[in-house]
């Protein structure tokens, strides 16, 4: 298990690798560089730039360094330092600026998460052990429309219906008393009510889909020969559902967590704009507007990592209840 | 089990096959899309979409004629106007069967000091089919000035679905951003199939080093979340791009992202069918390695193909629309079904004008349309369902 | 069938029919057999035949859409009396048919990988199995385990107990198969072709162990194959399967040395045997029909080299007793010998 692991560990070095060269290029894709911008915008601002603040700047990043070396220094920083660079949007490192966005993000994204699984996994149960029933008919065809429906064009209509119905603008997810205020019960006991629409709203084709998975997998599972055994031993119906095709369903549901996770944190980014959540969604938005390079690339640089983390950890739960990848022998 | 699997292979896919052989020798090619179709023809929904498609992509292929107002044409007095209703019936004259529209005249709400409008029975407008109105050119080609229908004098109003804050129609943006939109569907997908069916073809066919890189660029591509990717790339678009250069911007970046979902289809197909028996078969026969896979294996998965790329198109149009909704993507004066939705982006607009939602209904039927055609179209390549 | 033999499971006009979109299949469509005590019934037939539906029927464990007919009697001692027990009436989802299943007649499947679940070891498997029928006792059903895995031959049956099938050979998967199936002392023991994925001289020692196993504990083996050399050296009795229909039942010895139905004669004629003339091997022309909206009468009507037009096919055939235990289900033998008929 633990060689697995390591194993799984080591192959996403090059995997991460890449992916910062990928995140660079787009950072270095605007032309001028940040400090020129910066510059330009200080100095717009009517702030006076000394000579000596650029240089250290330039110092600092490596600005008048070759392209390589300015990659060097630039994942330097973040693996030691944990620099990110600057956003002279908000004059403030990007660390400091991503920070409570991020988190409400992986909030957000992991209780979509847990919601998809909530949701999906009972209703494609129930779909494949009651095959051809009418509520599995009536699961499919919602589960198709939530599949087809794109996120942020329910979240645009629900957010018209609910206000012309009520008079309830949905958007937000704090009331505007806690939007700045810092994190405490009062503020989360705000957030959790406004919090379920987004979650349903991302969390929809991801449910869709996992419905459907859930479905065909224990569809295949049922007519296996190892339940026949089972069924054949007298294990009751119930009993045998879920320790035997349930239990096997698990592992391919779980190895879809790996394109879950992106799909959700990347449908996320939309619908946040939509509801306008003071999530990465907007704030990666209005940092391209304004072309605040560092900031952007920061995002699609964690945002990355936390899906390939999010997929090794995936990974990982799948040796653990699969013994045969465990064991290394798969052969079937 | 086995007999019951057994039995309905042989009774959906193991037909004895009684059609003729024709002389070119591809019968087996021709049965198989014989056999696709009278599955299809069964599936009464997906047939529908089929239709209901077709008649879209027909509208956006003819959107200056069919649409009765120039998409930048303002109507300076109706901005924010709310849609006409259609009549027959005149209080004065009775039925008839020409059809009208009232004009429209505006107040001002005291309260909220917003403009509303009432229809006004004073002015009445027919609708005259084969109209001459504005004039424009077919295809950016042929100049010419008949509309399928429209007002006698074009500055009337004949606003169907409302207009937006600068007194545009929105129904014949609708219909000339269909062009770009559905357009943006079918060209983004060519691209993305070039590039799956090339690569995946590669790592499948060839195997060994090819396959490794390719499979680990697509697991690099897989794991950057695909909207902020797409996001990023888009803004990096030089802002002095003409329309069309941002059009076809867009189309390569979602292809160079897209290509991998088509990818790993078609190497996973490749890989199972080069084990096939019959794939060995062909090689003992002598056949060339290109007769193999023209033969043999384009026939065999060129029906998940057309599945897969029915079942992507959707996703090319959802992206275009979310990021010209977002105001990364394509932008005004260009009309696209995102570009008109830019203007439904905040709660008030759509409290007090909610006929600007009217576009998230074609771009959901379309993409509904797409899903039920590739759910019908895999139903019917699949031979053992 | 001798007086002394004790019969412990009498099938009278069994029918499975599956209700599908496109009609009724009747995959087994009115079979009478009988099983006897210590005793091994062989069916054969080609596949398609509906062999491996009976056995399901026998446990109930039918898949959807199939319906099962007729009447299953079943003789436990000491517990039906003469009367026995109808597993037809039994609820397929109850207890007492699941107490039946594993506890008084067990099977074996074809292929041991698939029928292992693979992320379950051994051990958990068959306890799981003794648990249910023999003991609730869960030390003594590891206990239990651990026997009968020595008894099939399986060496460090303690460490194989913690073993996933896939960590197996496919003998050693058979041999736990067969572990299970026997760890609750079945009365009846199904084997449906538990030999054709294996090795030829794994084969030979699952048979063995098979009738070892049988002699040993008194078991009845209702043993499935579409090998006929199998079935000599398997059964007592043997009934040859066509499209749902037994169409010859007898005891071993009279069905290889004179059989009389022309299928079963083309079966024979159609393996090679050392020591017979040098011949073309002779084949069985066609295929199995489709056993949906079958045309009256014979089944084997298409492809018998006796077949006589207007008479084979007009009307269903019987199964008639030519001699004391030996039906045949064809009109040339009745019309032979003019014995009487027996049922349908």
């Amino acid at each position: 298990m633990l060689n697995y692991i390591s194993y799984r560990v080591l192959q996403l070095i090059p995997l991460l690798f890449a992916i910062s060269i990928i995140v660079f290029v787009i950072i270095q894709l605007p032309p001028g560089d940040f400090l020129s911008q910066y510059i330009a915008q200080l100095k717009n601002s009517g702030t006076a730039v000394s000579e000596s603040t650029i240089a250290s700047l330039q110092m600092q990043y490596g600005l008048d360094k070759s392209m390589y070396m300015q990659y060097f220094i630039w994942i330097k920083n973040i693996i030691i330092h944990g620099d990110f660079g600057r956003s002279f949007q908000y004059n403030q490192p990007v660390a400091d600026v991503i920070g409570p966005r991020l988190s409400l993000t992986l909030i957000i994204s992991l209780i979509s998460l847990i919601f998809v699984w909530a949701v999906a996994i009972p209703i494609g149960i129930y779909s494949a052990t009651h095959q051809y029933s009418i509520m599995d008919y009536v699961f499919t065809f919602i589960g198709f429309i939530g599949l087809a429906m794109p996120g942020f064009l329910i979240a645009l209509v629900l957010i018209y219906f609910i206000f012309a119905q009520t008079g309830v603008a949905i958007t937000g997810l704090f009331s505007p008393e806690f939007v700045d205020a810092p994190w405490s019960m009062a503020k989360v006991m705000n957030m959790l009510p406004r919090i379920i629409l987004p979650v349903i709203v991302i969390g929809m084709s991801g449910t869709a889909s996992l419905i459907r998975v859930t479905r065909g997998m224990l569809l295949d599972e049922l007519s296996k020969q190892y339940v026949i055994t089972a069924r054949a031993k007298g294990v009751a119906e119930n009993r045998l559902l879920f320790k035997y095709p349930v239990r096997m369903a698990i592992n391919p549901l779980i190895s879809t967590i790996g394109w879950t996770l992106p799909a959700l944190i990347s449908g996320e980014a939309i619908v946040a704009i939509v509801l306008n959540l003071q999530t990465t969604g907007p704030m990666l938005l209005k940092a391209l507007m304004f072309q605040d390079m560092y900031l952007c690339g920061s995002f699609l640089l964690i945002l990355s990592v936390l899906t390939v983390l999010g997929t090794l950890l995936s990974d990982i739960l799948l040796a653990w209840v699969d013994p045969r990848i465990r064991f290394g022998g798969a052969t079937e | 089990m086995s007999l019951i699997t057994t039995i309905s292979n042989a009774l959906r896919g193991g037909k004895p096959n009684r059609l003729r052989k024709s002389q070119d020798n591809s019968y087996e090619v021709a049965s198989q899309w014989r056999l696709m179709w009278w599955k299809f023809k069964k599936h009464k929904v997906a047939l529908a979409s089929a239709i209901i498609l077709l008649f879209f992509y027909i509208v956006a292929a003819f959107c200056e004629f069919l649409s009765p107002n120039l998409p930048e044409a303002r109507f300076t007095e109706y901005k924010n106007s709310p849609p006409q209703k259609i009549h027959f019936i005149d209080p004065q004259t009775g039925f008839q069967f020409r059809p009208f529209v009232y004009g429209m005249s505006a107040k001002v709400d005291e309260k909220t000091f917003r403009r509303t409008f009432a229809p006004d029975p004073e002015k009445k407008y027919e609708i005259q089919f084969f109209v001459k109105g504005e004039s424009y050119k077919m295809w950016g080609l042929i100049p010419m000035n008949v509309h399928l229908f429209g007002l006698k004098n074009p500055k009337d109003p004949l606003i169907l679905m409302g207009t937006d804050k600068l007194g545009h129609d929105l129904f014949s943006r609708i219909i000339y951003g269909g062009r770009i939109s559905l357009s943006f569907g079918l060209v983004g997908i060519v691209l993305t199939l070039v590039l799956g069916l090339v690569l995946g073809g590669i790592s499948g066919y060839l195997g060994g080093v090819a396959d490794t890189i390719i499979q680990r660029i697509i697991d690099l591509l897989i794991c950057i979340p695909t909207i902020p990717l797409w996001m990023a790339l888009t803004a990096a678009l030089p802002k002095g791009w003409s329309a069309e250069q941002t059009y076809f911007g867009l189309i390569i970046i979602f292809s160079i992202i897209g290509w991998t979902g088509l990818a790993r289809v078609v190497r996973g197909k490749i890989l199972t069918l080069r084990e096939e028996d019959f794939t060995m078969a062909a090689r003992l026969a002598g056949a060339s390695g290109f007769r193999i896979i023209r033969k043999h294996l384009l026939p065999s998965f060129a029906s998940y193909i057309i599945v897969n790329v029915t079942l992507s198109i959707p996703g090319t149009i959802l992206g275009e629309t979310a990021l010209s909704f977002i105001g990364v993507g394509l932008q005004a004066p260009v009309v696209s079904w995102g570009v008109l939705l830019q203007d439904a982006q905040n709660l008030e607009t759509l409290a007090y004008y909610p006929w600007l939602l009217w576009p998230t209904a074609f771009i959901i039927l379309t993409v509904l349309m797409f899903n039920f055609l590739g759910d019908g179209l895999r139903d019917a390549a699949d031979p053992y369902k | 069938m001798s007086e002394e033999d004790e019969i412990i499971l009498a099938m009278k006009d069994v029918k499975v029919h599956f209700h599908l979109d496109e009609g009724v299949l009747k995959a087994v469509d009115g079979i009478d057999l009988w099983i006897k005590r210590g005793k091994t019934l062989g069916i054969v037939g080609e596949s398609g035949c509906g062999k491996s539906v009976t056995s399901q029927a026998l446990l109930r464990i039918v898949p959807k859409p199939g319906e099962v007919m007729g009447e299953i009697k079943l003789y436990r001692k000491g517990k039906d009396g003469d009367e026995g027990i109808d597993l037809i009436k039994l609820d397929p989802r109850g207890k007492e048919i699941r107490d039946i299943r594993g506890g008084e007649i067990a099977m074996i499947f074809q292929e041991p990988m698939k029928a292992f679940s693979p992320v379950h070891t051994i051990g958990n498997q068959i306890i799981e199995a003794i648990l249910l029928h023999a003991t609730d006792d869960k030390e003594e059903a590891y206990r239990l385990g651990v026997d009968i895995l020595k008894k099939v031959g399986m060496s460090n049956p303690e460490q194989r107990m913690d073993e996933y099938p896939h960590q197996l050979s496919g003998g050693m998967r058979q041999r736990a198969m067969i572990a299970m199936a026997l760890s609750c002392n079945p009365s009846i023991l199904i084997a449906d072709e538990p030999t054709t994925a294996l090795d030829v001289t794994v084969q030979a020692q699952v048979l063995q162990l098979i009738n070892d196993l049988k002699a040993k504990n008194d078991t009845s083996v209702i043993f499935i194959t579409h090998d006929l050399g199998v079935i000599a050296e398997m059964s007592d009795d043997v009934a040859v399967m066509y499209l749902g229909k037994v169409v010859e039942y007898t005891d071993v010895d009279t069905l290889f040395h004179g059989p009389k139905h022309p299928y079963t004669q083309a079966l024979l004629n159609s393996i090679p045997a050392i020591g017979r003339e040098m011949k073309r091997l002779e084949s069985i022309e066609g295929t199995v029909p489709f056993p949906m909206n079958l045309p009256k009468g014979c089944g084997f009507y298409s492809r018998c080299k006796h077949a006589m037009e207007g008479a084979c096919n007009s009307a269903d055939i019987p199964l008639i007793e030519v001699a004391k235990g030996h039906f045949v289900r064809c009109l040339l033998v009745e019309s032979e010998q003019g014995t009487t008929e027996v049922k349908v």
